[in-house]
């Protein structure tokens, strides 16, 4: 077994160093994610101008492979349209699957291809993901 | 076997000469269950072989040898907890399934509504939820036991709490799953006793570990599961004294518990039969039954040692190792040690740790509330048996070394 794969120095760097981490003062949306299998948690708080993520931030507790995966979600997402977003998280929801579309440029995140030989642990780099996905639902949510 | 040795002992244990990701298995989690001696495989063979049939029910041979097997296994039980007589040992699932025979049969009947069960804050959720959900359907109150700074129980505290008239069941566990803590249930039971409570003990991680008498603690009620004390899975018992037994209504119903059926009413046989509705797992009983012979050819006493002297010693190196947490007292230890080290996560711990062949059980342990009173949201957990040896410590200590180093 090859656990280099799955504990890639880059992932340690942002499990050590998390970027983004904190609150905002005044977030657009804001919402909790856990994994009660495992007890991790994190908590999201998205600050949106239109269409735009602008800023982000988030709190939590978990193991490296979740925590770096959300601190480098934050990375990524910042700056980009809600909707280039979506694509983004079904795109990483792929990748956990061996089955993503390539064209789509995911940067550091590719490093986190190697999670998907530990089944166990793709629910760990999922749940940033997942909880992005329920924080762009409450936008929309609001829309209608 | 006239002394304890290891290496005899090991031989014993198919499983362990196994290897995982081409290293030599390391198995410390025991807590979670326990590997299987050849003597528990081979009887469960030889009667799925040779002598299956189902029990209490056919005039033929393999019916007469079932039953045979069943009931003796009953009986070995109850000699090894020293029960005042066989038909106070209930086969039950294990453990969960025993406490909530309880919480039904007896807690429906006998505890109703302003009343108080008392239990601790250490609790495994299976001595947790059972009690919630009665508390909740007669309209009854939990209250809990503090814990001393030192995580051990404080006795002070069930004193409080037993002196209340309302007060009806003291239900805690006999060692802690997390903590490793031996509970001094003998003055538990005195306290309770003495204000005329019964006491349930949750006898899952002590029942394997050393010896227990029941006619000398004196216990009410007592569960455990076999597969934690090399024995199958599917299999525990429910110990309660007869008289409980006798005043407690039926738990399951069915087939095997009752005496006469009418279409409106039946009646039920006496214990332990009236709590074993269905067909029971005979051939885990029996195995379960074998598993109790190789426990008592060791000797309680001699795994109870060997384990104390494993725990001395891992601990010893954990010290060593430095930034390591231990969480639990430092005396009256079971073989259980619960840790976080340094930054690293214990989920993060138990994938490393498995890469060099070791076993570990990492994250709240069945045991939420327990984490919140400790502060952290989870913890990874050693837990040793009377196979584990010092070298396997080592082997442990070297890839903690390097975890500890990787998340420097």
């Amino acid at each position: 077994m090859n656990l280099d794969l799955l504990y890639r120095e880059v992932i340690l760097d942002h499990y050590k160093n998390p970027r983004n981490r904190g609150e905002l003062e005044s977030p657009t949306v804001k919402f909790d994610g856990h994994n009660p299998l495992c007890g991790d948690t994190v908590t999201l708080h998205i600050k949106t101008d239109g269409e735009k993520i602008t800023d982000v931030k988030f709190q939590g507790d978990g193991c490296s492979i979740s925590q770096a995966s959300i601190s480098m979600m934050t990375e990524k997402i910042k700056g980009l349209s809600t909707s280039e977003v979506k694509d983004l998280i079904e795109n990483f929801r792929a990748m956990m699957k061996g089955e993503e579309d390539k064209e789509i440029d995911m940067g550091e995140l590719e490093v986190l291809q190697g999670v998907k030989q530990f089944p166990a642990r793709i629910k760990c780099a999922l749940l940033g993901w997942d909880t992005l996905k329920q924080s762009l639902a409450v936008l929309d949510d609001r829309k209608i | 076997m006239s002394s304890f040795d290891v290496e005899t002992i090991r031989k014993d244990f198919p499983i362990l000469s196994t290897k995982v990701h081409d290293k030599p298995l390391v198995y410390l989690d025991n807590a979670a269950t326990t590997q299987k001696p050849n003597s528990v495989i081979e009887i469960m063979n030889e009667y799925m072989h040779n002598h299956n049939a189902n029990v209490h029910r056919g005039i033929h041979l393999l019916s007469e040898k079932s039953t045979e097997g069943y009931e003796n296994a009953r009986i070995k039980v109850a000699n090894f907890f020293n029960a005042s007589q066989p038909e106070e040992i209930i086969f039950t699932k294990g453990t969960t399934e025993s406490i909530n025979l309880v919480a039904h049969a007896w807690g429906r009947k006998f505890i109703s509504e302003g009343d108080i069960i008392i239990l601790s804050e250490m609790e495994h959720h299976s001595n947790l939820v059972p009690w919630q959900l009665l508390a909740k359907s007669v309209g009854a109150e939990l209250k809990f036991v503090e814990m001393n700074e030192d995580t051990t129980l404080n006795l002070e505290s069930l004193k409080e709490l037993v002196s209340d008239k309302r007060a009806k069941l003291v239900a805690l566990s006999y060692a802690s799953n997390v903590l490793g803590n031996v509970n001094p249930v003998k003055e538990v039971i005195e306290i309770s006793h003495s204000e005329n409570i019964p006491v349930l003990l949750d006898g899952a991680q002590a029942a394997p570990h050393h010896k227990i008498d029941f006619a000398e603690i004196d216990c009410d009620f007592f569960a455990c599961s076999a597969h934690k004390m090399l024995g199958p899975t599917g299999i525990g018992i429910l110990y309660a004294k007869m008289e409980l037994l006798e005043a407690m209504d039926p738990f399951l119903g069915g087939g095997e518990m009752i005496l006469e059926v009418g279409l409106h009413e039946s009646s039920y046989k006496e214990p332990p039969y009236k709590f074993e509705a269905g067909t029971p797992s005979y051939i885990e009983a029996i195995g379960f039954g074998a598993a109790i012979d190789y426990l008592k050819a060791v000797g309680m006493d001699s795994i109870h040692d060997h384990e104390a002297n494993l725990s001395k010693y891992a601990l010893g190196e954990l010290k060593k190792l430095g930034d390591v947490e231990v969480y639990g007292p430092s005396e009256g230890r079971a073989g259980i040690i619960s840790f976080n080290i340094g930054n690293a996560h214990p989920h993060d711990v138990a994938q490393l740790l498995d890469a060099d062949g070791v076993a570990v059980r990492a994250g709240h342990h069945c045991a939420q509330p327990l984490m919140n009173w400790l502060k952290v949201s989870s913890t990874s957990r050693a837990s040793f048996y009377l196979y584990n040896t010092e070298s396997e410590v080592d082997v442990f200590v070297e890839s903690l070394d390097k975890i500890k180093e990787m998340f420097n």
